[in-house]
């Protein structure tokens, strides 16, 4: 595979395209084509069962590659291909059953499996040990990101900041306009501007308002400090005012997440039937009473998991501050740092994947949340 | 007949009037709900969340002697306007071109969208039509991955694709050998596809159960295996699925930073990654750094517009339901 990918480098980059679109092409076909015929009877479709599941197995041990030490590796895989296939020979619901299911399951969950199961469990272990790997060293790397000498503990709290503020702000904002709007003339239009920050990179955002924040001597091109200079103050360098630049730098994300929460929570606001806020307008209830009463528990539901959802991207972000103050003057979060103590020479691993837990561990109601949300939806079904 | 014939006639008067004092009504409640202060709030909001991008879009336009001695606001009483800026920043060489950026942008992103779809939809396959112990328990720890920010995987997947597989003194597997190769794509497609999975099988399979079982029962009956039903039923029936993740997944792609800082060097830097550079290096070079930000913001918006019903029900299916 290495080769193949090596080959594949040398070519132009346009060119890269299509050769590995078929390639991949080829592969998802050998595999659809193999679960259409496995339950096929026959003495004919049993071999064929058999050398695929013992051959396959084996073949990507070694395409991936492996050291000579680790030879005996490609053995074991062929030997689970055999027991797989005893499985599925026995299996109760006929013969190439388990072998398909695990044709349709295998690509999705070994990726799954190397790309975020092994890595999250990896970066536990990293914490504990020393910046290099060699040996463990307790709870070292998170005193240390806790004491003074680093900004590790600026970066929690601002992390803890951009958690609680931005989602709620951001629902808040989307919300009231998506009430503003709704059923007014020009409805589609006027979501538009603010929905259209949702496709703009944060990366793009981050550009979008450095500008408007932009600082000079003497005559400003930033929008916002000529606004100050109109009103008769003096200009100020917003990126560089601590604990200000913060609320600045959050200020970004709320301009890209009010387009997301307010088009969910339009669509809920559509849901709710007309009759009940027909009702509350025969018995008297004005437009902010209506609101509170009959639109707020109408869409309780879609605010929260707004709230949840641009909460974890709260916790994720990292374009912002690389594409800004890269953490300069008090603005690092830990979704950022821990990328740049990484990128270190030499890399602080142990920092590093300190503070990845650390963000973990915020993480976790969130991630508890969504699991109980989709297990009743699951039982529901 | 005559009476049921003037029975329906009358019916129908009636309908009609219920239906128009309906629309009534619904014409008065209309009126109430939306306040011309309320309107006016929205048109504030509205222009405010327009300015900043106006505002670097024009400068993108003016010359760069101008840009940075006068505000873009003074363009209304003087305007002096140029595309120069883009074929020079398009020119713009800082290792690699932003030329060059925005081709390996797209590089990176067209299989970088289909692969996590393909395979995302062959195990949602498997989760919504084949049975097996133990799904569920699966599925929502399939699903609860999608949460982990992706800098919590970030480390330890770079060392395994560049460094391979260590346990103890005991050297399992190689690593794919491509670092420092500048041409390779290989990397960042896989790190994306991999991040992409929950999300996409969590989509697709909501999508994809909800096909009625009498189809695949025919299909079967008709003598087709798990692989046509897949390749000739399920996967046209899930189109509007598979077009709502799509266009997330490619801006979700294209807008990426992060995993293109990690998975990319120097040679095949999209132009995000470029932009970020340029943006510290050159931080107050506006007539570059506005040209940029507009190249790589068109794409996602020609996306957008083109394809904004698919893209609201995407993120109405991936929140809501999440």
């Amino acid at each position: 595979m290495t080769a193949f990918f090596r080959w594949l480098a040398g070519l132009p980059p346009l060119a890269q395209i299509p050769i590995i679109i078929v390639a991949f092409g080829v592969v998802i076909g050998l595999i659809l084509f193999f679960v259409e015929v496995a339950p096929r009877s026959g003495r004919g479709y049993t071999v064929m069962r058999l050398a695929v599941a013992v051959v396959v197995p084996a073949a990507l041990v070694l395409i991936l590659g492996v050291y000579n030490s680790a030879v005996w590796l490609v053995g074991l895989a062929a030997v689970l291909g055999g027991v797989l296939f005893l499985l599925d020979y026995r299996s109760r619901q006929g013969k190439g059953y388990v072998l398909q299911l695990v044709a349709f399951m295998a690509p999705a969950l070994i990726l799954v499996a190397i790309g975020l199961f092994y890595p999250v469990i990896r970066t536990f272990v990293a914490a504990f040990l020393s910046n290099d790997g060699s040996h463990f060293v307790g709870f070292n790397n998170f005193a240390y990101v806790f004491s003074g000498g680093s900004q590790g503990l600026v970066a929690l709290i601002n992390q803890l900041v951009w958690v609680l503020i931005a989602p709620i702000i951001a629902t808040a904002i989307g919300l009231a306009y998506a009430v503003f709007i709704d059923k007014s003339r020009g409805e589609k239009v006027l979501k538009v501007f603010v929905f259209m920050p949702v496709a703009i990179s944060f990366v793009g955002a981050s550009i979008i308002f450095k500008f408007f924040y932009d600082y000079q001597q003497g005559a400003q091109i930033g929008l916002l400090n000529q606004i100050v200079v109109w009103f008769g103050g003096q200009p100020v360098n917003w990126l560089q005012s601590s604990p200000l630049n913060d609320a600045l730098l959050i200020i970004i994300l709320i301009w890209t997440q009010t387009g997301f929460a307010m088009v969910l929570l339009s669509a809920a606001i559509k849901g709710i039937p007309d009759e009940q806020q027909e009702a509350a307008e025969l018995d008297g209830a004005n437009a902010f009473q209506r609101f509170r009463n009959v639109t707020i528990p109408g869409i309780r539901p879609t605010i929260i998991v707004t709230w949840i959802t641009i909460s974890i991207v709260s916790l994720k972000i990292y374009d912002i501050i690389a594409a800004t103050t890269q953490g300069s003057n008090n603005t690092s979060v830990l979704s950022y740092q821990m990328v740049r103590l990484f990128e270190n020479l030499p890399p602080q691993t142990g920092t590093s994947s300190a503070e990845a837990l650390l963000l973990f561990v915020l993480i976790l109601p969130f991630l508890i949340f969504n699991a109980n949300n989709i297990r009743k939806q699951r039982l529901g079904l | 007949v005559i009476a049921s014939d003037v029975d329906t006639r009358s019916a129908r008067k009636l309908a009609a009037a219920t239906r128009k004092k309906e629309t009534n009504a619904f014409k008065n409640s209309k009126n109430r709900l939306t306040s011309p202060a309320a309107t006016i709030a929205a048109i504030v909001i509205a222009v405010v969340w327009t300015i900043p991008t106006f505002g670097l879009f024009v400068t993108s336009f003016r010359p760069p002697a101008d840009i940075n001695t006068s505000g873009w606001w003074t363009v209304f009483t003087k305007p002096d306007l140029t595309i120069s800026n883009y074929i020079q920043t398009l020119n713009f060489n800082d290792t690699i071109t932003v030329g060059q950026s925005f081709i390996n942008s797209l590089v990176i992103t067209i299989p970088a969208t289909i692969f996590p779809i393909v395979i995302a939809a062959l195990a949602a396959y498997g989760f919504a039509w084949v049975n097996f112990k133990g799904k569920d328990a699966l599925f929502i720890g399939v699903f609860s991955l999608q949460v982990v920010p992706i800098q919590v995987a970030l480390v330890p997947l770079l060392s395994l694709f560049s460094s391979g597989l260590t346990i103890g003194n005991w050297a399992v597997f190689p690593g794919l050998d491509l670092n420092g190769l500048d041409g390779s794509f290989a990397r960042v497609w896989i790190a994306h596809t991999m991040f992409a999975l929950p999300l996409a099988i969590f989509l697709l399979h909501n999508f994809i159960a909800a096909i009625p079982s009498d189809i695949m029962e025919a299909a079967r009956v008709d003598g087709a295996g798990h692989g046509q039903i897949f390749l000739r039923i399920v996967l046209p029936l899930s189109m509007p699925a598979i077009a709502s993740f799509a266009i997330l997944q490619f801006l979700w792609v294209w807008n990426d930073l992060l995993v293109a800082t990690i998975f990319t060097s120097g040679g095949n830097f999209p132009i995000t990654k470029l932009l970020t550079d340029l943006s510290g290096t050159y931080g107050q070079s506006w007539y570059l750094l506005s040209a940029g930000s507009f190249l790589a913001i068109i794409i996602p918006l020609v996306v957008f517009f083109a394809l904004q019903r698919f893209f609201v029900r995407g993120l109405l299916a991936g929140a809501t339901k999440g």
